[in-house]
């Protein structure tokens, strides 16, 4: 339409002088790491209002939960959020052992541990590729695959899986962790510690990077709090949160690990907290290596059908993306009577609308990288 | 070699070779930029067409060629198809003067200089044009992006190139060329007796380019993981295909400008050498390493904000060539005016 | 901001009011109370984090006795510390309550108890720097499932509710935008209800 006297003047003068428009950012586009839609009203490249629209990839774990028994349930659980795995069955796998209080062998804790803080590089080795993808940056991405594929090997080697791992069972593992695993992650560790030197010096350090992330996005203790985000988001706001503290879990007590903490509250805080857990976890597995004793993987007599007490019970664990809990309820059956999963992306995500009120489009998206969504996560 | 004098004959060799050159580097360089992007990345790259990948170019050539070129229902269908074309004209007539070797250049003009910024500058009409008629908010902010970005880079760019004009007192880059003769030391970037800042000049110069041609770390056009595919959102099969090569040409006629205003041209880095099929090598060793490091860059650098890019340009590229402005001016006018009071 | 276990319970013994306390009372003494101690209306308070581990062997679906409504119980056996039963119109007085106590919002659900013809409301919360889980209860009539929101309290509630609307058809008054979540735009089922039928 070409713009003449008549239509200009037919113009709606009565949205006043600043005009808006609506940007359909999603469900299908690069920055939204899978099917993530948000609606922003702009003005400009300045965000108004951003309002996640979520559900593109929503499976129902919760009611797939309800009409299956306890142990064909437990491979949904890595399906939730596929790149922290492990810590999500280990939720579901504690939830279901606390109701039946059954005792898990000291090897099966400390398997965990390993396999759990495996996990949890792995996982954040995605989301620092991703997270400079979204920056621009294409390389990083490769080199963080390059030491990744290495731990998936690792953990192939135990269950099978690279990445819907589920290696543990009701009381323990599903199988042995065997000298190939303990010899081979000892390796990891050697090989990673320079690696993530390496990191810093390509990435952390740069000057790009550092102007894209400081002082953007800020997201401080109290808007946490209130929003419920955990994990990295809140530890970037300078709250030591961790459930591994908190609701200390498996062998967890016995490790001397430290929780990264960065008062800053941007962008840049919660990148730091993730690559400083890196090398957290790296302590954490090289002490398991040390401490793991011989002896049974699987705790004895536990029921091939499970019926557990009536009651409700709940579990949380410390997965990559922050606090994962297991509500379940039993009516004494053999299936679920009702299976909560309490996701941290899904708090971390409902903080964003507030988060990126008045900040201009790139910088809105490299806060979003810095929370770290997995969408199957927020949609379950 | 009479033949050669042939007017009509000459136009025409120079415009087919600079088609074919332009259209060879564009296609050849998506497989360096590619194979380049694997060595950094640890990976090997396109591989699988043809030799180590070498037909590489032609298979994309001919998928996009294959494409239907949609034109999304709503769109300024004029404008949306006239914008490729736009944006692929003006390197092809940048090339006209820019000096290859000795006695290769198309047409010697003696305000040549003038002609390849007048034409590098309708670039950005191109791809504003590209974004605004396609009818999308992706191409639309980044429409507005390139316009205030160029409009920033522009200026920086030319002040520069005002203190190269105050060295060289000519606008034939021939002449500039010629200027440069008898080794490196003659360069103009190392030219520091006339102004001690000219390597600070050379990288005012090159970060513009890199800037002006929408490179990492200043794609703020593209921004793949902001605008989509920015003004390209809507173009398909070789609507998108010519875009691509044009930005490809752009970084050719770029990286040939700094190696003929500050890397001494067609010139022999040890002052022996230069003329004839030497004079060619040279140029070209300068101009792909110069390409090289563009690759290098978008493949090391996370990209800029784009207010920090504006800042940049600014508060720091702008008055940085002023400077550099007011020093050329004053070392060139000082010894006159020593010698009038002396 | 960091409060003791003690004192959440005296605040929410005074929140919950002792009527429900001696209405738990009422019926008849349990056979086995399920899960952990009472605690009276006299703040007459266990050990902090203590209590009484029977919640294991308890066959009966639970149609028994109504348990006390403020039970503390011991994390290991049940995953929280404090167990508050609130009547609906009080779980927003319960949020701010927590929201004072520096409280932070973990997640709201809902349970569907067919056969009691009721639907549990269940809020969980965690307190960012102190070892203390807090879960608050209610129960809303299976027809007309409606209890005000705590959205205004708890921001990140907003999404949890959305979230159980869509699933149980729980109405939560005054939120601010209740419709469809994670469900198609056009939903008009809820899924996890026990009565539903795909």
């Amino acid at each position: 339409m070409i713009a003449t006297r008549e239509t200009v003047s037919a113009a709606p003068a009565a949205q006043g002088p600043q005009e808006t428009f609506v940007l359909n950012l999603g469900p299908q586009h690069p920055a939204a790491h899978g099917v993530l839609r948000v609606l922003m009203t702009m003005e400009g490249e300045w965000i108004q209002r951003a309002e996640p629209v979520i559900g593109y990839i929503h499976r129902m774990h919760e009611k797939m939960g309800e009409n299956r028994t306890w142990a064909k349930f437990l491979p949904n659980t890595s399906r939730i959020d596929y790149l922290s795995a492990m810590h999500y069955t280990h939720a579901f796998v504690g939830a279901v052992e606390r109701a039946m209080k059954i005792e898990v062998p000291l090897r099966a804790e400390y398997a965990r541990v390993i396999t759990s803080e495996l996990n949890r590089i792995s996982s954040h080795m995605v989301w620092w590729g991703a997270l400079l993808l979204d920056l621009g940056g294409f390389t990083p991405i490769l080199y963080a695959f390059d030491d990744r594929e290495k731990i998936l090997d690792l953990l192939e080697g135990l269950c099978g899986a690279r990445l819907t791992y589920c290696y543990y069972r009701f009381g323990g593992l599903y199988n042995d962790v065997d000298d190939e695993f303990l010899r081979g992650t000892r390796d990891f560790v050697q090989h990673l510690r320079p690696r993530l030197k390496m990191y810093r010096d390509l990435v952390t350090d740069n000057v790009i990077l550092r102007k894209r992330l400081t002082n953007i996005g800020p997201i401080d203790a109290e808007m946490c709090r209130r929003y419920g985000a955990t994990g990295p988001v809140i530890r970037g706001a300078g709250v030591p949160y961790d459930v591994r503290r908190m609701e200390p879990y498996s062998v967890y007590p016995r490790l001397d690990f430290k929780v990264p903490m960065y008062p800053e509250c941007d962008s840049m805080a919660r990148y730091l907290v993730r690559m400083d857990e890196m090398e957290q976890s790296l302590r954490i597995i090289e002490q398991a290596l040390d401490q793991i004793p011989t002896g049974p993987f699987l705790a004895p007599k536990v029921p091939r059908v499970l019926r557990l007490p009536a009651g409700d019970y709940s579990y949380a664990v410390e997965a990559a993306r922050g606090r994962f809990m297991v509500r379940i309820v039993s009516d004494g059956k053999e299936i679920p009577y009702r299976v909560r999963l309490r996701a941290p992306s899904f708090s971390n995500l409902s903080l964003y609308e507030e988060a990126s009120r008045g900040m201009i489009l790139p910088d809105a998206l490299a806060m979003m990288g810095s929370l770290d969504l997995v969408i199957p996560d927020i949609d379950r | 070699m009479t033949f050669l004098s042939l007017e009509p004959i000459r136009v025409l060799l120079y415009l087919v070779g600079i088609c074919a050159f332009v259209g060879a580097n564009a296609a050849y360089l998506v497989l360096a930029e590619r194979k380049g992007a694997g060595r950094i990345q640890r990976r090997p790259g396109p591989n699988e067409a043809g030799w180590a990948g070498w037909m590489q170019p032609l298979a994309d050539g001919l998928k996009l060629l294959a494409k239907q070129i949609m034109v999304p229902p709503g769109t300024d269908s004029l404008l949306f198809r006239l914008a490729p074309l736009l944006v692929m004209a003006p390197p092809l007539m940048c090339l006209v003067t820019i000096p290859f070797g000795e006695n290769v250049v198309a047409r010697d003009l003696n305000l040549g200089l003038l002609l390849v910024f007048s034409f590098g500058s309708i670039n950005v009409m191109a791809l504003m044009l590209g974004g605004w008629a396609s009818r999308n908010k992706y191409a639309i902010i980044s429409a507005a992006r390139v316009v205030s970005q160029n409009v920033a880079y522009e200026i920086p760019m030319l002040l520069v190139v005002i203190t190269l004009l105050m060295m060289t007192g000519t606008m034939s880059l021939q002449e500039i060329t010629a200027q440069q003769a008898g080794g490196f030391w003659h360069w103009n970037l190392f030219k520091l007796w006339v102004n001690p800042l000219m390597p600070v000049t050379f990288v005012i110069f090159f970060t513009c380019m890199l800037a002006e041609t929408n490179r990492a770390p200043f794609d703020m056009a593209e921004a793949e993981s902001e605008l989509v595919a920015g003004a390209f959102t809507e173009y398909g099969g070789m609507g998108f295909g010519v875009f691509f090569m044009a930005e490809y040409a752009n970084i050719v006629v770029g990286c040939c400008l700094a190696t003929v205003l500050f890397l001494g041209g067609w010139q022999s880095p040890i002052g022996i050498l230069s003329s004839g099929a030497w004079g060619l090598l040279w140029f070209f060793l300068k101009t792909y390493a110069l390409i090289l490091t563009v690759i290098w860059i978008r493949w090391t650098f996370p990209r800029t904000q784009f207010y920090s890019l504006l800042n940049l340009s600014w508060k720091i590229l702008i008055p940085l060539s002023l400077a550099t402005l007011l020093l050329t001016g004053a070392m060139m006018k000082l010894p006159l005016l020593w010698r009038a009071l002396s | 901001m960091n409060p003791t276990l003690d004192q959440l319970i005296a605040q929410f013994t005074e929140l919950i009011g002792p009527e429900a306390f001696a209405a738990a009372a009422a019926p008849a003494v349990p056979p086995s109370p399920p899960a952990a101690t009472a605690v009276g209306t006299t703040g007459a308070s266990p050990a902090a984090g203590g209590g009484v581990p029977v919640a294991a062997a308890k066959p009966a679906p639970a149609p028994a006795a109504p348990p006390p409504p403020l039970q503390a119980t011991q994390h290991a056996l049940k995953g929280y510390d404090l167990d508050a039963r609130v009547a609906p119109n009080q779980v927003v007085d319960a949020a701010r309550l927590l929201d004072r106590a520096g409280f932070a919002i973990d997640a709201v659900t809902g349970v569907d108890w067919l056969a009691q013809e009721e639907m549990e409301i269940v809020y969980d919360y965690f307190h960012p720097s102190q070892s203390l889980r807090m879960v608050v209860r209610t129960r809303v009539p299976r027809a007309a499932p409606e209890l005000p929101s705590i959205s205004g309290v708890f921001p990140g509630a907003n999404w949890h509710e959305r979230e159980t609307h869509d699933f149980f058809g729980i109405r939560f008054a005054g939120h601010p935008n209740l419709k469809p979540f994670l469900l198609p735009e056009d939903a008009n089922f809820h899924p996890l209800r026990k009565d539903y039928t795909p």
